[in-house]
């Protein structure tokens, strides 16, 4: 979103905050569309972070934003664009292996191409700087009842199908060698992975945009696993830091001038930060801070 | 670091059904190994009996690691047979326990150690977790069993206290020691550990060989251990298969590790030294093997 909601100040009743900016049918898609999204993403991005899958996640986004800039120039919703683009990547990657994820050079490759390529899209459509900003930044203000309904549904559909495979992809993901030799399908399990990657990337880029994408992909399931050890627990940290920062960008974002994705970014961050000081405050208090490295082999 | 526990009494079956009808663990016969276009090794024969601890020894390239994916159905013979307790090998074999030579587990995994044991059993199930499944008294009951089991073979590994801990911040030995109890889960009769002894200290690699040498006695599970170095363990091995210049050797440490047998197998001159506390170097391979041990 290019600036604020504009609406009236701030007055320190919640209810009564929320009750007149939720009057507004774009508040409530927004928060709707966010919600979900948020819930989503937080989920996905657990596993993202178990993968070391940050820097494909980056690089889904940015292949998506050449489909979506293709998307405009056909006069077809942008999100379609996105999800062609981003499935075809994601499954590319799947077959090269869950190791492929990891190969810093080919996707920073494959990524500077998408983003060439959605340049020259834009160049040959006429509403450049408009589409362009949407895209890069999120415009989760500008999302519609129907927009609300397609990212409902595409979510539930993700979510059943992580329902199904939460185990086996949990082990994949930690333990890719002992999985593969317990019999598990690993392409089927890293196709599966990416693809819902792929569709995660695709609708939370509405809110986010392509450049933004890490703040509720990424840094909410860094948070969480800096807090707890047990999976599930670290999904719901996720979740939970994903949907207060999105909340909390669109509460804020009403009041000021200024993008709801640099609210919702700013709140990730600073949580991140929060913790991460934590942390190394508490460790900084034991004697593990001057110990060797945890894998070398100890003192003799 | 966790300090080598003493092992239960044996209540874990130690033979499998396969021990009973005679067939060795493992029965290799004119086994031969193509990776693409290329021979990893040919005409290998060799049988491995029930409960015995066994050393692949090897220089680097040499088809060790080719030799457990064999074992797992991950790869395939060229040519020959094989035999894995009692049937061909196939992918998912639950008899089997396995340790990969490289984890993707590191010091930024942040995951309780009792997390990554219980995987092995419910790591393979498909559908919703048992705690979201609308039926209570059955999951809860597997749920409890999964977590009895979890913590008995964390102690049989003298892991107990590290269930709770991070997995990134283990040192190498404890993590080897978890690794080995995620291996257990589920009580196979094989062990395939896939160089568990690499970036250990002298110290910590015989306090693992001697927890692994206790396994294979207390449960009778028959271990196969590549390593690079044999010396920690030489005095706990029932049997050692060299792999080198394409050619595999079997047999008892004491037939197979020595200079004739060793030239023959690499086709030129190799000398096997041995110091005052029976440690063996050798020397004159493709690449040497062995360490002066302490």
């Amino acid at each position: 979103m290019s600036g604020s909601a504009a609406g009236p100040g701030f007055n320190w009743n919640i209810v009564t905050d929320l009750r007149s900016m939720l009057a507004f049918e774009f508040m409530r898609n927004a928060f709707e569309a966010g919600t979900i999204i948020a819930i989503l993403a937080g989920i996905i991005g657990y596993f993202v972070v178990l993968r070391r899958a940050s820097f494909a996640t980056h690089a889904l986004g940015h292949t998506g934003f050449s489909g979506a800039a293709g998307a405009v120039l056909l006069g077809v919703q942008p999100v379609y664009g996105l999800l062609v683009f981003t499935i075809a990547t994601a499954s590319g990657m799947a077959f090269l292996g869950n190791r492929a994820t990891n190969r810093d050079v080919e996707i920073g490759t494959v990524l500077a191409f998408a983003l060439g390529l959605g340049l020259l899209f834009l160049s040959l459509y006429k509403g450049y700087a408009t589409e362009a900003y949407s895209i890069l930044f999120g415009e989760v203000l500008g999302i519609s009842a129907s927009g609300v309904s397609f990212t409902f549904w595409t979510s539930l559909i993700v979510l059943a199908v992580l329902a199904m495979i939460y185990r086996p992809l949990l082990f994949a993901s930690l333990d890719e060698d002992v999985a593969e030799a317990k019999g598990l399908p690993m392409l089927a399990l890293n196709l599966a992975f990416m693809v819902m990657l792929a569709v995660t990337i695709s609708i939370a880029v509405q809110i986010i945009g392509v450049l933004l994408i890490f703040a509720l992909m990424v840094t909410p399931a860094a948070i969480a696993v800096r807090l707890t050890k047990r999976p599930l627990t670290a999904v719901l940290v996720s979740v939970s830091v994903a949907l207060s920062a999105t909340w909390l960008g669109l509460f804020i974002s009403w009041y000021e001038p200024y993008p709801v994705s640099f609210f919702i970014v700013t709140i990730a961050f600073a949580l991140y930060v929060i913790v991460r000081v934590g942390k190394a405050l508490r460790t900084d208090a034991s004697p593990r801070l001057f110990a060797s490295h945890p894998h070398d082999a100890g003192p003799t | 670091m966790a300090a080598s526990a003493p092992l239960p009494p044996a209540t874990h079956p130690p033979v499998g059904p396969t021990a009973r009808s005679g067939a060795p663990a493992i029965r290799a016969e004119r086994l031969e190994v193509r990776y693409r276009d290329k021979f990893v090794w040919r005409n290998a024969s060799f049988e491995v009996e029930h409960g015995e601890f066994v050393a692949v020894i090897g220089p680097n390239g040499a088809g060790k690691t080719t030799l457990f994916r064999m074992l797992l159905g991950l790869h395939w013979p060229s040519a020959g047979s094989l035999s894995v307790l009692g049937s061909a090998p196939h992918r998912g074999n639950a008899r089997i326990g396995y340790v990969p030579q490289r984890h993707t587990i590191d010091r930024e995994t942040h995951l309780e150690c009792d997390k990554l044991v219980r995987l092995g059993f419910p790591g393979t199930r498909w559908g919703p977790g048992d705690r979201f499944r609308p039926t209570v008294w059955g999951p809860r009951l597997r749920l409890e069993a999964e977590r009895d089991a979890a913590a008995q073979v964390l102690a049989d590994v003298g892991a107990s206290d590290l269930g709770s801990k991070s997995l990134g911040s283990l040192s190498g030995g404890e993590l080897q020691r978890v690794f080995l109890a995620e291996a257990l889960v589920g009580n196979p009769e094989m062990l395939l550990l896939d160089e568990p002894l690499s970036n250990l200290d002298l110290r910590r690699s015989r306090e693992l060989v001697e927890t692994i040498h206790g396994l294979v006695q207390a449960r009778g599970v028959t271990t196969l251990l590549v390593a690079h170095d044999i010396n920690p363990m030489i005095k706990c091995l029932d049997k050692v298969i060299y792999i080198a210049n394409g050619r595999v050797a079997t047999g008892r440490p004491s037939d197979v590790l020595t200079s004739e047998s060793l030239s023959a197998l690499y086709g030129v001159h190799v000398e096997v030294l041995r110091d005052s506390r029976n440690n063996i170097v050798i020397v004159g391979g493709e690449d040497d093997h062995g360490e002066e041990g302490a």
